[in-house]
């Protein structure tokens, strides 16, 4: 499973995360940050509620045509030299590419930030190939010479780390000598990844949108890799989800407008670069060849379902910014490189309820996510959604747990039953009682005294008390 | 240029058409006319005057220096704005513009002042990267410029290499007040009158606002990354 990462077993995720305090320091931080950014982009901009209702207007109808506009967009970058290849699969696009990059016989590939290709895991299969793969993104880069630490954001990749960390890795790793300061870890990066730029044989670059109508796709970065990505090297590949594109340059500027301000509260960011096709004859910088790798992967399964708006996300990250439960746990608890509440949604629909099938529970359902999105997708509706489908899915499976849950439903449907284990719980947690406080309690308690205390189960149940309260005894009067 | 190949398209398209419960869309989809079109109330009505005013201020929250000059005066303001940032050799596009505002002829006295120009020339090949990534300042024209944002837009081609803009630690774009307009959708909506028409669009279209940065390490801002370090707008009234 590519798109996966970290342990298997959610609840040890969820727990590393937790006892990870600079991590979730830096995601506090980072959270406050980039949510007061964008409410400020926004109010700025003033009419926010109608521009993302054209967003959703946009994105509808695009999704509505879908196969018109990938005919007309492909159609065009053939005319204009390039090469089109669309991947059904993850192992698809990624066999495609080492062919590619094998017939070029290319040693050293240099990439900007691509979510995609996190997906398909392209970077495993091209170093098993043997190539050099330089990630570019400053943030990528510092989690890929981190030994492939995974993203835990699909905006700011290295958001878990702090600055000390990241020296301390440039020191190990590259040698490096100066202070934490950023700029001066930046401008390291800087110099070291210029050599790979200019010697790089292969760019590989993800893409935001792809416009229909000129065969273009547009790059919206604000450090300059992508642009040196797609103008140095003679071959460039690009690898677009199939969802990724608007019909011509008017939707273009929507789309872009609400992505700078909803990810990061820009206008714009420094870089929107737009590519159409290879270089024209007579030019001498931007690819000889070109490459677009389209990949399904498990989308077009969530057209014409109820679930077909995830496929209107354009990776803003606003629903992360501002999710209680992404701020807690942070991105690695997800186990998906995409996390937070579009994660929650998109990982299930593309990797299976079998091993995703608790993400949906990781919300509080408070709705800040769907109020944020700039496309106005109903995130927390579809974790509701999902929850139902993932209960009528186990009605019809996973037997242990419908074992405990009847166990569960006998117990308490019983009035004797219910009665004895209520009766009994203030004995049976006695050895983990301390002052009245349970700071370590077993089973289904752990989960809540892990993080803070619970208070013992009181001597006297409430139903007793009430009942002896309402004879008049008053020695249970104060119960 | 040959044409290029598409591999597996039909059985890509038919599944998303599958899915959608319809056959494949075989005839044009017209787009429709949008319910919402907010885009066009951004700075409606402004003057040239007033789109610069909103650009200088713009400017100030993308760490990038703007100038006003004229025309006769535009030789000095650059050769000022480059001894500031500090540069002894210069990369520019290969554009008419530069003979029209007659700094061809004024580059050349540049040599006194210990400044070298070069010209982005498609004849050299790969040597005109070479010359831009040794470059201290890249110069070009603003083809368009977005005063919302603070964006100037490039169009590149053989004359007018994506290298200048890019490589060289400083980048000055010398902006004709006349390129001005309110923000994006205007420069957009040229762009797709063009390919209506079915004119051929550059290769490279550049919206570039201010200089590189990232906020990568704690999300603090740092400025300069990958492209240009410093970045300067020279505003030129037109002559």
């Amino acid at each position: 499973m590519p798109m996966h990462i970290g342990e298997k077993d959610f609840q040890n995720r969820v727990d590393k995360g937790l006892d990870d305090g600079f991590m979730r320091g830096a995601v506090r931080s980072a959270q406050g940050r980039l949510q007061n950014n964008r409410a400020k982009a926004a109010e700025e901009l003033g009419d926010w509620e109608e521009w993302r209702s054209l967003g959703k207007e946009i994105r509808n109808h695009t999704m509505e045509n879908l196969d018109y506009y990938l005919e007309q967009l492909t159609d065009k970058i053939a005319e204009l030299g390039g090469h089109v290849y669309f991947a059904k699969t993850a192992d698809d696009a990624n066999q495609y590419i080492s062919d590619v990059i094998a017939k070029k016989d290319a040693k050293k590939i240099a990439k900007s930030k691509s979510m995609v290709t996190e997906e398909i895991a392209l970077n495993d299969i091209l170093e098993a190939n043997g190539c050099d793969v330089v990630e570019t993104d400053l943030g990528e880069y510092i989690l890929q010479i981190d030994d492939h630490d995974p993203p835990s954001h699909i905006v700011a990749p290295a958001l878990h780390k702090n600055k000390e960390q990241i020296r301390d890795v440039f020191k190990e790793k590259l040698g490096y000598t100066n202070t934490e300061k950023p700029e001066e870890l930046t401008l390291f990066a800087r110099e070291k990844l210029r050599e790979e730029f200019l010697s790089a044989d292969v760019g590989i670059t993800g893409c935001n949108f792809a416009v229909a109508e000129s065969g273009s796709f547009a790059l919206v970065t604000n450090e300059g890799n992508a642009r040196m990505v797609s103008t140095l090297p003679k071959t460039q590949i690009t690898v677009m989800g199939m969802e990724r594109i608007v019909p011509t340059w008017e939707e273009l500027d929507v789309m872009v407008s609400l992505l700078t301000r909803a990810a990061v509260g820009q206008k714009l960011t420094s870089y929107v670069t737009a590519l159409t096709g290879p270089r024209i004859e007579g030019e001498v910088d931007g690819p000889e060849e070109f490459h677009l790798v389209i990949v399904d992967n498990g989308r077009s399964k969530i057209l014409g379902t109820e679930f077909q708006e995830a496929l209107h996300c354009i990776r803003c990250a606003a629903c992360i910014n501002v999710c209680p439960v992404y701020r807690h746990v942070g991105g690695h608890a997800y186990g998906s490189i995409y996390p937070g509440p579009i994660g929650a949604v998109l990982t299930p629909l593309l990797g299976g309820y079998e091993d995703y099938k608790e993400l949906p529970y990781a919300s509080s359902l408070c709705g800040a996510c769907t109020e944020v999105c700039p496309v106005k997708i109903p995130l927390h509706e579809y974790l509701i959604q999902h929850r139902q489908k993932i209960v009528e899915e186990e009605k019809k499976s996973d037997w242990g747990e419908r074992l405990a849950m009847k166990g569960f439903g006998r117990m308490a449907s019983s009035k004797t039953l219910f009665g004895i284990a209520t009766k009994s719980a203030p004995f049976l947690v006695t050895p983990f009682v301390k002052d009245g406080i349970i700071s370590k309690g077993p089973g289904p308690v752990k989960a809540w005294t892990d993080s803070r205390n619970f208070p013992a189960p009181a001597k006297e149940r409430f139903r007793d008390w009430f009942k002896h309260r309402e004879k008049g005894d008053s020695d249970h009067g104060k119960g | 240029m040959a044409k290029g190949d598409i591999q597996n398209r039909d059985a890509f398209l038919d599944q998303i058409a599958n899915q959608l419960g319809r056959e494949r869309q075989r005839t044009p989809v017209q787009r429709p006319d949008w319910n919402h079109q907010v885009q066009w109330n951004v700075l409606q009505g402004k003057s040239q005057d007033e789109l610069l005013d909103v650009l200088e201020e713009q400017c100030k929250s993308i760490h990038t220096s703007l100038v006003r000059t004229d025309a006769s005066n535009l030789n000095e303001a650059l050769l000022e704005v480059i001894k500031e940032y500090g540069g002894e050799s210069v990369m520019t596009w290969y554009d008419p513009r530069f003979e029209e505002y007659a700094l061809t002829e004024a580059f050349r006295e540049w040599k006194g002042e210990g400044i070298h120009v070069d010209k982005w020339d498609a004849k050299n090949g790969e040597e005109s990267i070479r010359l831009a990534e040794k470059a201290d300042v890249g110069i070009t024209f603003s083809d368009s410029t977005l005063a919302e944002s603070g964006t100037v837009v490039l169009f590149n081609d053989k004359r007018k290499g994506r290298s200048v803009s890019l490589l060289p630690a400083t980048y000055i774009a010398i902006v004709p007040k006349s390129t001005l307009v309110p923000r994006m959708s205007q420069a957009t909506r040229e762009i797709h009158k063009q390919v209506e028409k079915g004119e051929q669009i550059a290769s490279c279209i550049n919206f570039i606002t201010g200089p590189s940065n990232s906020a990568d390490i704690e999300m603090n801002l740092v400025v300069g990354v990958h492209g240009p370090i410093k970045a300067c707008y020279v505003v030129v009234e037109d002559r």
